[in-house]
């Protein structure tokens, strides 16, 4: 069908696409796994030779990698948990007839669609701000010590900042998932006699699974990466500093690129290893 | 009596979403109604909700002190400049793996999302290297070409799936009928592919416009968008609570208007058509 001439068409199409990406991956990774094993400090001395494996070395034996790890952790698992969880409620909710849900849909979605500096910003300061924030007037209300929420409580305040953005999202796939939900199938099982619990555990989440496993992937990428709103929050101050922010303070901070290059291959490699999850599904599904 | 069970369920079903949905909407309603406020107002304690002395004062302050209408002007440049760049490149792209596909299609599309799932992070200082090295550092020129690259894969695979719903017969028919390629493309495909075109036009200048990390990092006085401008406003400046959401508002306000528009692509452009 495709005839000789049109083929070699198509390639020359998908040339400029393909090029521009193969150089924008291979560039940066080849000069950060060069830089990697280098000593390089630019503002001190520049290009100061190869060290082996020093560098990688250094980032895992230094005091701030291990609580690193366990920051990204605890924000990458708390939002998940947090999403999915009241994703699915919430997907299970405005699937129900109601008025207004094309209202409530947009209410629900507005805000993923808010740049992360500013809900960063506007959690810190008009809710979390300790003497004139929201939730101190709220607690004085109540008669409680206001809580200064990004110093004391720090990781909680941020897996709540960063759920907030991410609800949407998990609820409007999940939401979409479960309106290709048979209906008749839950009607059958509801003539059976089986209670709303069985009917949620047995027909509603297997269905899901699918949809859940995605945004579990694809959010755990966005999330490894989270920035914005550490800078503007904490600054990685109080046990926030990622991965993500030790690397950059690494690198633009103090200037050590060796080492934040062999941190970087590290983000990189962990990355990797969820998005070959993710490709899986997502190829398995091209060839449906 | 069951009408009357359902129509009772449909209430509660009602009330319990609003519910949710208002206290979702809440920190952007609140953002809005303070940017209105003097002050005083917005750090007044109890809170004031709408029993206020409305003002723009905000506005024409915000505006006057921090040049606003650059950092607005950076924004709309980079976003929309990367988004039509990425347009430009991935149409042709996308187009030959709809219609001339071939073993390789699946792999190309598959590792073109896979540069995607790179972290930024891990490329930073080369690309803060090669921006220094070619003099861009701090240009809107940087911020076009990295965003539109880091999009490119979400453009290209949008389009995809758009161009793959053509159905091919028509193709065939345009072919018998003695359409050249060039007439294909411009009298046939282009018609129908036009609304594809525009919501990935739309969810990608979105994504473009909301970018906090690159746009952080690469730029200073010159090129600052509105991510920039917003952070700017966490130093501590005593009590700016009003303009800080009056700030925040014109930062967000013409994205949420979009995203509303384009919350159906949403979902299968940012699943990579996983889920439909």
């Amino acid at each position: 069908m495709a005839t000789q001439h049109s083929r070699s068409a198509a390639r020359i199409m998908m040339a400029p696409a393909v090029i521009l990406l193969l150089g924008w991956m291979l560039v940066p990774l080849i000069m950060t796994l060069l830089f990697s094993f280098k000593k390089y400090l630019p503002m001190r001395g520049g290009d100061l030779g190869w060290v082996g494996f020093d560098n990688y070395v250094r980032f895992v034996s230094s005091s701030a990698f291990w609580p690193s790890v366990s920051a990204t952790l605890i924000i990458v698992g708390g939002v998940l948990a947090i999403t999915i969880v009241f994703g699915v409620l919430l997907a299970i909710l405005l699937n129900q007839p109601m008025w207004g849900q094309g209202v409530v849909r947009i209410l629900v979605i507005a805000p993923f669609f808010v740049m992360p500096t500013v809900s960063a910003l506007v959690w810190k300061n008009m809710f979390m701000d300790p003497t004139n924030g929201l939730f101190a007037h709220l607690w004085k209300f109540f008669g409680a010590e206001p809580i200064s929420w990004l110093s004391e409580a720090s990781m909680p305040s941020i897996v709540m900042i960063v759920s907030w953005q991410w609800l949407p999202f998990a609820t409007l796939i999940l939401l979409t998932a479960i309106q290709s939900l048979d209906s008749e199938q839950l009607e059958a099982a509801e003539m059976d006699g089986a209670p709303p619990i069985k009917r949620f555990a047995f027909i509603t989440l297997p269905h899901l699974s699918r949809a859940i496993t995605i945004v579990l992937l694809i959010q755990t990428i966005f999330l490894l990466a989270i920035f914005a709103e550490i800078f503007v929050t904490t600054g990685g101050a109080f046990g926030t500093r990622t991965l993500t922010y030790l690397i950059f303070q690494r690198v633009l901070e103090s200037q050590n690129v060796g080492l934040g290059s062999a941190g970087g291959v590290y983000a990189i490699i962990l990355a990797n290893i969820v998005a070959i999850f993710l490709m899986r599904i997502v190829g398995k599904n091209l060839d449906a | 009596m069951a009408r009357a069970v359902t129509q009772q369920r449909k209430i509660i079903n009602t009330t319990a979403a609003w519910g949710i949905g208002l206290l979702i909407f809440f920190p952007i309603l609140w953002t809005i109604l303070t940017s209105f406020k003097t002050e005083a107002t917005a750090i007044a304690d109890p809170p004031v909700f709408l029993a206020f002395d409305w003002t723009l004062e905000n506005y024409t302050a915000v505006m006057e002190r921090s040049n606003y209408a650059k950092f607005l002007w950076n924004s709309i440049i980079i976003a929309g400049g990367s988004t039509i760049l990425g347009i430009i490149i991935a149409v042709p792209a996308a187009w030959s793996m709809a219609f001339v596909p071939s073993r390789r299609t699946k792999d190309i599309l598959l590792w073109m999302l896979s540069t995607k799932m790179l972290p930024a992070v891990g490329v930073l200082y080369p690309i803060y290297l090669i921006c220094i090295k070619l003099g861009i550092l701090d240009s809107r020129i940087a911020l076009v070409i990295i965003l539109m690259l880091m999009n490119l894969p979400i453009i290209v695979w949008m389009l995809y799936t758009y161009f793959k719903e053509i159905p091919g017969e028509i193709l065939e028919a345009a072919r018998m009928d003695g359409a050249n390629l060039k007439s294909e493309i411009l009298y046939v495909l282009t018609p129908m592919a036009i609304p594809g075109i525009a919501s990935t036009l739309l969810l990608n200048f979105i994504l473009a416009w909301n970018e906090a990390f690159w746009t952080l990092n690469l730029t200073a006085a010159n090129a600052a968008p509105l991510t920039a401008f917003i952070a700017s406003y966490s130093s501590p400046e005593g009590l700016f609570f009003a303009k800080l959401s009056a700030a925040s508002t014109m930062a967000i306000a013409p994205i949420l208007i979009l995203g509303w528009f384009s919350q159906k692509q949403l979902v299968s452009g940012l699943t990579f058509g996983a889920v439909k």
